[in-house]
């Protein structure tokens, strides 16, 4: 690993000791739609508004909301996709925002993506092998063979599906596969945005079980987004609860979930059907009311 | 035949049982060549009553309720008995003229996706009253416009007059699944199938079209069959339950009963990994073993025998139904044993059918 933070690319607000993973400084993204008028411009699309909060190394960090709260545009900008139209980002210490696309490889290299649809982010026309290797020869790695074959044990697949194709795999398989690609360059930050949205049940705990298993045995750094707050709840330690561009309420998983403080946190877990509230008697009509303590 | 209930009629096809039986599905196979994708599926819907199916991808629940629609897809053959109440003929091998008079209004459905299932080039005003006139419940187009915005308005579309001039893309996601409830519910349909309504919808809005739906059905007295692979929103939509797995109904009967004591290994396995408060000293969850086999592609014998742990060389004949209620029963060698009263919470984490994450994505 390459990166010697110096002292002109720390970020202005660390701190001594540990560097923490990920650092977002008031963060904004606006949008612009096309124009719909010859006379004047669309108004602008604030997607995010003002956006901080810092993840330690070592922290399974969630972040929940519902379409259109801006968590992937959130994700974009951490994975260095995309630029906030103001404040800053530092991985690992090191601010990203100015960065030109060559310069951004540490972060390439520091942080890798899972996504939610396994089937649309792997190539349907690259063997699996070829697949989970592919940042390693972007990276220029040698003995890439070997390392592939110990990435997909690390996610408990064969060493034989490294000749197979993504649509021979099931969806869990799949998502194991986008696991062991996202590997590969031994990121210390993993950015995972809703992983096991698109999975069976059975399939879905044994994926949750894989990513904490990695997390614990690697050391990572988890960033996990999902509208699914029971989920959240399982793998992290502590979440972020996005509406409307903004970041509403955050704390420890157990805080936020036992005794949420704003009033759309409420909601949204009211909003939550379980198997224990339904058994209990709480009925459709009783998840859309809303919450009132 | 598995899941036959003890009112099954003698003569098979012919009459219905009790006249409130709104749906009677008999021996329902589906097939593509020779490979069965649901086998043996026999249930009974009443007036009013919400009954869930629920199943993993590939299970054959989607199948079942595209048979009773008689909207199958091509080269896949229904055999067996699907009666109606209200309609003179078996709706298995009905031509579509037949089928197209059944359907929007005896029956109607609400899918996954409302983009699809709305037509993008003509305002949703139109698509509901469009339901109205095909099947002449309103005798003219001023009428059916009004009837229109009735149902936007009861769907809880905000300025319904306003919205029934609207495009669909207009809308967002929750806004167009009120829209294709609107019209699925327009002609008080006896029969309402939702296949999946709820998955592609951000949770508040989740809440608000469930609620829809309950009550939609609740006011007109109309059978619903529920299809989802989410076992919350079953136990919260429905009173009655269906497991399904490998085409076929493996257990059957009272949500309560069903989640708070599964006798099938499958549905046991199924509580156990959906349930995200339940951890091991390692805080992993509990997971089944293995992975759902491609359609067709299942043991014979019992379906769930190469991910049960339970499982020995009897399972590898077909296990027969055993019934437990009018409507409900399981089919399973070796049941998980009559209930010790215990939260629910618990049930699903005990037994033998379980295994770690380390072995589970392999072969």
């Amino acid at each position: 690993m390459a990166e010697q933070p110096t002292s002109a690319t720390l970020a202005p607000g660390s701190k001594t000791g540990p560097v923490d993973a990920i650092s977002v400084r008031d963060v904004t993204r606006d949008y612009r739609r096309p124009r719909t008028s010859l006379l004047r411009p669309s108004p602008p699309v604030h997607a995010l508004r003002g956006v901080s909060f810092t993840i330690p190394q070592g922290q399974r960090f969630g972040i929940v909301g519902e379409s259109g709260c801006g968590k992937s545009t959130l994700l974009r900008i951490l994975a260095g996709l995309d630029r906030p139209t103001s404040g800053s980002v530092a991985i690992d210490g090191r601010d990203i925002t100015g960065l030109r696309e060559r310069q951004l490889r540490f972060v390439r290299e520091r942080l890798q993506l899972v996504f939610q649809d396994p089937m649309s982010s792997l190539d349907p026309r690259m063997r699996v092998g070829d697949i989970v290797a592919e940042p390693l020869v972007a990276q220029g790695h040698r003995n890439r063979r070997e390392r592939v074959a110990e990435l997909l044990e690390a996610v408990g697949l064969q060493a034989d599906a490294a000749d197979r194709y993504p649509h021979q795999f099931s969806g869990g398989q799949r998502q194991r596969i986008s696991i062991a690609r996202a590997l590969a360059p031994r990121p210390k930050i993993i950015v995972a945005d809703e992983p096991v949205s698109a999975l069976d049940v059975s399939v879905r705990a044994q994926v949750l079980n894989l990513i904490a298993d990695l997390v614990d045995e690697l050391s990572l750094t988890l960033v996990f987004v999902s509208h699914d707050l029971s989920v959240v709840r399982h793998v992290c330690d502590r979440v972020a609860v996005m509406h409307d561009g903004q970041i509403v309420e955050t704390g420890s998983t157990e805080q936020v979930y036992e005794e949420p403080q704003h009033s759309y946190t409420r909601r949204l877990i009211a909003a939550v059907p379980t198997l224990g509230k339904a058994l209990s008697g709480v009925s459709a009509a009783d998840l859309n009311r809303e919450y009132r303590p | 035949m598995t899941a036959a209930p003890d009112t099954a009629p003698d003569s098979g096809a012919g009459s219905s049982g009790s006249p409130d039986d709104v749906l009677a599905v008999r021996n329902l196979d589906v097939a593509v060549g020779g490979r069965k994708l649901v086998e043996d599926v026999d249930f009974t819907i009443r007036a009013g009553e919400r009954v869930g199916l629920i199943g993993e991808s590939g299970s054959g629940k989607s199948l079942t309720a595209l048979s009773v629609m008689g909207l199958l897809p091509e080269g896949l053959r229904a055999t067996g008995s699907v009666r109606l109440a209200g309609v003179d003929h078996d709706l298995v091998g009905a031509d579509e003229a037949r089928m197209s008079r059944v359907r929007g209004k005896e029956i109607a459905m609400v899918f996954q996706e409302p983009m699809t299932a709305l037509n993008p080039t003509m305002r949703v005003g139109r698509q509901i009253a469009e339901v109205l006139l095909v099947h002449r419940t309103r005798p003219d187009r001023a009428s059916a416009r009004a009837a229109a915005v009735e149902l936007l308005a009861q769907v809880g579309l905000p300025d319904p007059a306003a919205a029934a001039h609207a495009y669909p893309h207009q809308f967002s996601g929750g806004q167009r699944q009120r829209v294709v409830l609107a019209i699925a519910l327009a002609n008080d349909p006896a029969l309402l199938v939702c296949d999946e309504p709820t998955t592609a919808l951000d949770v508040t809005v989740q809440a608000r079209v469930l609620d829809l739906i309950v009550r939609g059905v609740q006011d007109r007295r109309s059978a619903m069959l529920f299809i989802t692979h989410d076992l919350a929103v079953v136990a919260t939509a429905c009173e009655r339950v269906m497991v399904m797995y490998g085409g076929r109904v493996v257990e059957s009967g009272p949500v309560r009963e069903v989640f708070t004591r599964p006798r099938h290994r499958y549905t046991q396995g199924l509580i156990g990994a959906s349930d995200l408060t339940v951890v091991d000293e390692r805080g992993r969850l509990v997971t089944i073993g293995g992975s759902v086999p491609p359609a067709g592609q299942f043991p014979a014998g019992c379906v769930f025998r190469n991910r049960c742990a339970s499982a020995t060389e009897v399972c590898a004949t077909r296990p027969e139904w055993v019934p437990t209620g009018p409507d409900s029963g399981y089919a399973c060698f070796h049941p998980v044993s009559e209930p010790v009263s215990e939260p629910v919470s618990e049930s699903g984490a005990r037994g033998t059918g379980m295994t770690t994450n380390k072995e589970a994505g392999r072969g």
